[in-house]
């Protein structure tokens, strides 16, 4: 076994640690460890996912001493070192540029507990992407909720708590839903590590046993981690919760932590019940059309918002439903565009929450539209940036957006005519509504402001730092370059897709 | 269908348990009642768990007397799914609870529907 093939379980590791010293240090000296953690997770993710290039297929690392159907394990192949390479690059480049107004949202002296729960939010992301075992899934789900939770609750207003509950308790239900799911899986085929359960679950369906528990099962995972992903219905925490956190913990929920939960619904679809037998179950067919009302309701509410962070947080909403729309046509081309759509997301995401911040910022802190004129020249890195990701996500060419817009339609024309139909009409509709709120805020950021109202703007009480603003921008940059070179990145995805079937 | 329910009467149990802990979670306005419905839900899933391990006629899964036969103990694989699930439950009680005390400080009323009102009407 080379170094490498240890990297995975390093970085899982050296974030929990870092979970832990953190909670001791002072907010200097923690917010440089986690910089550090995450940037060495990121070149360990990139070795990694170098290495699977090269061998051939994947590999699983026993976790202890106990061999494989009673101990632990992480499974690694190109798909998972792909998606941890560039989540880590972003939660590194979240961090560089969205902190420097933390100091409005969070006392000081608490500071260092905002980045024990980054730690652990990007540890349990890890082994989200990682695991092979679906308690230990489970387990480090709780972790993530709890973090993501606290990173809401960091700012001490009304607002935020109200939020912070609400969002709880969703979490908490979707959470029960999910641990009673695994424990009927485990109760019908008596195994938690992945491979072995999906060999028991396709021997069940052969013999045609359990139907009705297993049709149970995958309902409850499948809604379980829908509700923690924001999926349309259940998405009445979201809005809320993006909107009144603190933009970079905003930027970690929506970029980074949702995304976890939807890779692990597609690994449960693909590597423990198998997409036949989900297939079977008609629901794939339901997570199709929540995706598609996803689309369309997320984008119509976006459209109303008159405050540019719940317009931002909404327009999350509509791209979960992207999301779904994709696994929900079923096809491997379909679960690979959804897959694309998340990393591009993941990307802009963080950049647009946290350039609308320092927009904001620099409009003394007023995030109606109206206020927010001139803004781009005022804070010319955060109106660049958010132009650029605004493209993104409206689906200009040679941005990310406009690859995984392609990516899903094409995998749309292959399907029955009602699908494809549905499929090219909602993507139309929904990116004309893209275009409609994104352009106009970014006309809105660049409009010249009267002179009055210019000198009326007060300074803001922590402008960006050369730091952020460069960082800023080159997170801005990766959607251009993953919307240029998709080519690597969407081979690992239908490599790694090929090999967890 | 009825005799299949008796006979595994734990697990009816457990999910009709699950179920009022559930509606308690989603529906009450209280948000102690809320938290006692969390709890309600987590316990009806580790008797669910435990239900499931159990093999009458077997002891429990510690070695006694030095015996290594694993026929004569239970499946002790669910039982330590229960352990890591207290643990989660635990933990999520206290992070409610500490929520809780923070809001009713602030607003004076455990009302979650009232306190949205009130924080609504707050200036941000």
């Amino acid at each position: 076994m080379s170094l490498v093939q240890n990297f995975p379980f390093f970085s899982i590791f050296l974030c929990i640690f870092g979970g832990v010293v953190t909670s001791v240090l002072n907010k200097k000296a923690a917010r440089r460890v986690t910089l550090c953690i995450s940037a060495i997770v990121f070149l360990m993710s990139a070795t990694v996912w170098h290495y699977t290039l090269s061998a051939t297929g994947s590999y699983s690392f026993m976790m202890g001493h106990f061999p494989a159907p009673f101990g632990n394990e992480i499974r690694i192949g190109r798909l998972e070192a792909v998606m941890a390479t560039l989540f880590s690059f972003i939660m590194f480049m979240t961090l560089l540029s969205g902190l420097f107004n933390l100091d409005n949202h969070a006392q000081p002296q608490k500071q260092n507990l905002f980045f024990v729960m980054v730690d652990l939010s990007l540890a349990a992301l890890l082994v989200m992407l990682y695991t092979n075992d679906l308690f230990t899934a489970y387990v480090f789900i709780e972790i993530m909720t709890i973090a993501s939770c606290a990173l809401i609750m960091v700012r001490q207003n009304g607002h935020t708590l109200v939020s912070a509950t609400r969002y709880m308790i969703m979490n908490l239900l979707a959470s029960g839903i999910t641990l009673l799911g695994i424990s009927m899986l485990y109760g019908i085929t008596g195994h938690l590590l992945m491979p072995q359960l999906k060999q028991a679950v396709s021997v069940i369906h052969q013999r045609g046993l359990y139907s009705v528990p297993l049709t149970v099962v995958v309902l409850l995972l499948t809604v379980g981690l829908s509700i923690k992903s924001a999926l349309f219905p259940f998405h009445s925490w979201a809005p809320d919760a993006y909107g009144n956190a603190p933009p970079v913990s905003a930027a970690i929920l929506s970029g980074l932590v949702s995304k976890g939960y939807i890779f692990l619904l597609i690994k449960i679809f693909y590597r423990v019940i198998g997409m036949d037998v989900v297939r079977s179950q008609h629901i794939l067919e339901v997570l199709f059309v929540f995706g598609i009302a996803g689309m369309l309701i997320g984008s119509v509410s976006a459209v109303r918002q008159r405050d540019i962070r719940r317009m931002v947080a909404y327009s999350s909403v509509a791209q979960i439903g992207y999301v779904f729309m994709g696994i929900g046509m079923g096809t491997a081309a379909g679960t690979a565009a959804a897959l694309f759509h998340m990393v591009a997301h993941a990307a802009a995401k963080p950049v647009l929450f946290i350039s609308s911040a320092a927009l904001t910022d620099a409009s003394g802190d007023h995030k109606r539209f109206h206020f927010l004129h001139g803004a781009g020249y005022r804070c010319k890195a955060a109106g660049v940036s958010f132009s650029i990701t605004a493209m993104s996500m409206v689906g200009i060419p040679l941005t990310a957006g406009f690859i995984s817009k392609v990516r899903l339609s094409l995998a749309g024309m292959v399907l029955p005519d009602a699908y494809r139909f549905a499929v090219l009409f909602t993507l139309a509709i929904s990116t004309l509504l893209n275009a409609v709120y994104f352009l106009h805020t970014v006309v809105s950021v660049y409009r010249k402001a009267s002179p009055e109202a210019q000198q009326a703007v007060p300074c803001p009480l922590h402008p960006m730092t050369l730091q952020s603003k460069v960082s800023l921008v080159i997170l801005a940059l990766l959607t251009l370059i993953l919307g240029v070179l998709s080519g690597p990145v969407m081979q690992s995805i239908f490599a790694g897709l090929r090999s967890f079937s | 269908m009825p005799q299949q329910l008796l006979v595994n009467i734990e697990q009816t149990f457990a999910v009709i348990l699950f179920g009022i802990g559930f509606t308690l979670l989603l529906l009450h306005r209280n948000l102690l009642k809320k938290i006692i419905g969390l709890n309600i839900m987590d316990t009806a899933v580790f008797l669910f768990l435990t239900s499931m391990g159990f093999i009458s006629g077997r002891e429990p899964p510690i070695v006694t007397n030095g015996i290594t036969d694993a026929s004569l103990y239970i499946n002790p694989v669910p039982s330590g799914l229960v352990l890591t699930g207290i643990v989660v439950a635990v933990s999520f009680t206290a992070l409610m609870l500490a929520l809780t005390i923070r809001l009713y400080r602030r607003y004076r009323t455990l009302d979650i529907d009232r306190i949205t009102l009130l924080a609504r009407k707050e200036v941000n």
